[in-house]
């Protein structure tokens, strides 16, 4: 109390408080960043298995796949770097080490903020299998619903993404149509209440799959050798 | 008799002013029904039970190792850098609190988004510092945070609890109606926020002016008591 009721200070009692505070400041945020980072990690990898493991039904190991140079996939472990998300894929395999699909993570805007996805593709009937939101700061209680609709969330169990002949371009593009109006295997059904929300994820699926299907469907060889030579070792 | 008396009234007004720190906190001067302070995560992150109850406890989390730290370093601390140290005191805490709750539950961590980071200039952290902590012992600066603490997740917890079980027709994530049963889904809004914090702070001022207008007829009473003695 008397120090703080006097106006003249020196100048190293200012210094004192400010760098003594900050030094003690520094020390926690450090000591909790490290006794968290553990936890933080198993609670980010676990949350992304587990969306990896819905979108492709069936599947029970994972592989992560970088791409390199825009065109070849490679297994990525802990020394590949893995700062461009986008660019790192997984592929979910059977019991046999059997290729069951490749989940693709994407992100685009919605009505609020940017929607991160994942969707599960399944090369042999050329289907998405499975969509799961990771991200989304949508409306609660109306845009929302693109996590929780299981009507909506139905539209991605079976959702046509064939190639063309030659396989370089998705034959059909997906599009969202109006609530119960679906009637194409490539359609969405979007959401009453919903509509930016749900328009949004058919978009980020459409530019998402136009760019990874026709790549992945080229290297399928790739995918099927690493799952292999994973179930041998 | 004359000379006992007022020790006796001093005594009891230190004892019920322990107890009142923390009391005041929760009711009479409430942060969010009274002071109507730190509006921000009251009216954003207050749309379920469990976001409300969960951003009640980071708040009143900062707010108590703040107000220990403010309190503690009170004597080292010049006014010229007062606010500079408080909201570097804050932003550690709220820090610490954004890791904990990532290591707890991402999806909770998800829920709150940004308001975890926002808590730094939650108002209610800085004014109790500086107010309160700043020039008051360890201890009573403990007791004032918790009692504000409480009451802020008190106050969040009934914006919560109504816009949750009227827009939602859940509590907690119970289900609490019929499947007949159509939510109101603009309580979940920002608007339902208003108009939720409009009703509670109705009901407040309401309780309020009845207390005050008791107040001098208790007195009175009281009067009347002693002179009859």
């Amino acid at each position: 109390m008397k120090i703080i009721a006097s106006d003249k200070q020196p100048a190293w009692i200012v210094y004192r408080a400010l760098v003594g505070v900050g030094l003690v400041c520094a020390l926690m945020i450090v000591s909790v960043f490290l006794l968290t980072l553990s936890a933080i990690e198993k609670n980010r990898s676990e949350a992304l298995a587990q969306a990896i493991f819905t979108v492709l039904p069936g599947a029970n190991t994972k592989l992560a796949f970088a791409l390199t140079g825009g065109e070849h996939f490679v297994v990525a472990d802990a020394n590949t770097d893995a700062s461009d998300a986008e660019a790192v894929i997984h592929a979910g395999y059977g019991a046999h080490g059997q290729l069951i699909g490749v989940a693709i993570e994407a992100q685009g805007m919605g009505y609020q903020d940017t929607i991160r996805i994942l969707y599960g593709y399944i090369p042999d009937r050329q289907v998405i299998a499975g969509m799961q939101v990771l991200e989304s700061k949508e409306t609660p209680g109306l845009g929302s619903k693109i996590e929780t609709d299981k009507s909506f969330l139905k539209n991605f169990s079976q959702l046509d993404v064939s190639l063309t002949a030659e396989g370089s371009a998705i034959k059909n593009a997906i599009v969202a149509v109006k609530p119960g109006q679906k009637t194409e295997p490539w359609e969405i059904d979007g959401i009453t209440g919903a509509t930016i929300s749900s328009k949004a994820v058919a978009g980020i699926l459409r530019a998402s799959t136009r760019r990874w299907i026709p790549l992945v469907q080229r290297h399928l060889q790739v995918f099927h050798a690493a799952g292999e030579a994973h179930s041998d070792s | 008799m004359q000379p006992e008396k007022p020790i006796v009234i001093r005594k009891e007004v230190v004892r019920r002013g322990s107890a009142d720190e923390f009391l005041k906190g929760l009711w009479r001067e409430n942060p969010v029904f009274v002071q109507v302070l730190g509006m921000c995560p009251v009216l954003a992150v207050t749309n379920s039970a469990i976001n409300a109850l969960t951003m009640g406890l980071a708040t009143a989390f900062v707010l108590l190792l703040s107000n220990l730290l403010v309190s503690c370093l009170r004597h080292y601390i010049p006014p010229q850098v007062r606010i500079a140290t408080f909201i570097l005191i804050i932003a550690t805490f709220v820090t610490v609190v954004d890791y904990l709750i990532q290591a707890i539950s991402l999806e909770i961590h998800k829920s709150l988004g940004a308001f975890i980071s926002l808590i730094v200039v939650n108002c209610l952290i800085l004014g109790r510092a500086e107010a309160f902590a700043s020039r008051n012992s360890i201890g009573r600066s403990l007791l004032d945070a918790l009692g504000m603490g409480a009451g802020f997740t008190f106050a969040l917890l009934c914006m919560g609890g109504v816009r949750e079980i009227l827009g939602g027709g859940t509590l907690f994530g119970v289900a609490l109606f019929a499947d007949n049963y159509q939510p109101w889904v603009v309580m979940i809004l920002p608007s339902g926020g208003f108009f939720t914090l409009g009703a509670w702070l109705l009901l407040f001022n309401r309780i309020k002016q009845r207390q005050q207008r008791k107040q001098p007829r208790l007195q009175a009473r009281l009067q009347e008591m002693g002179s009859e003695q």
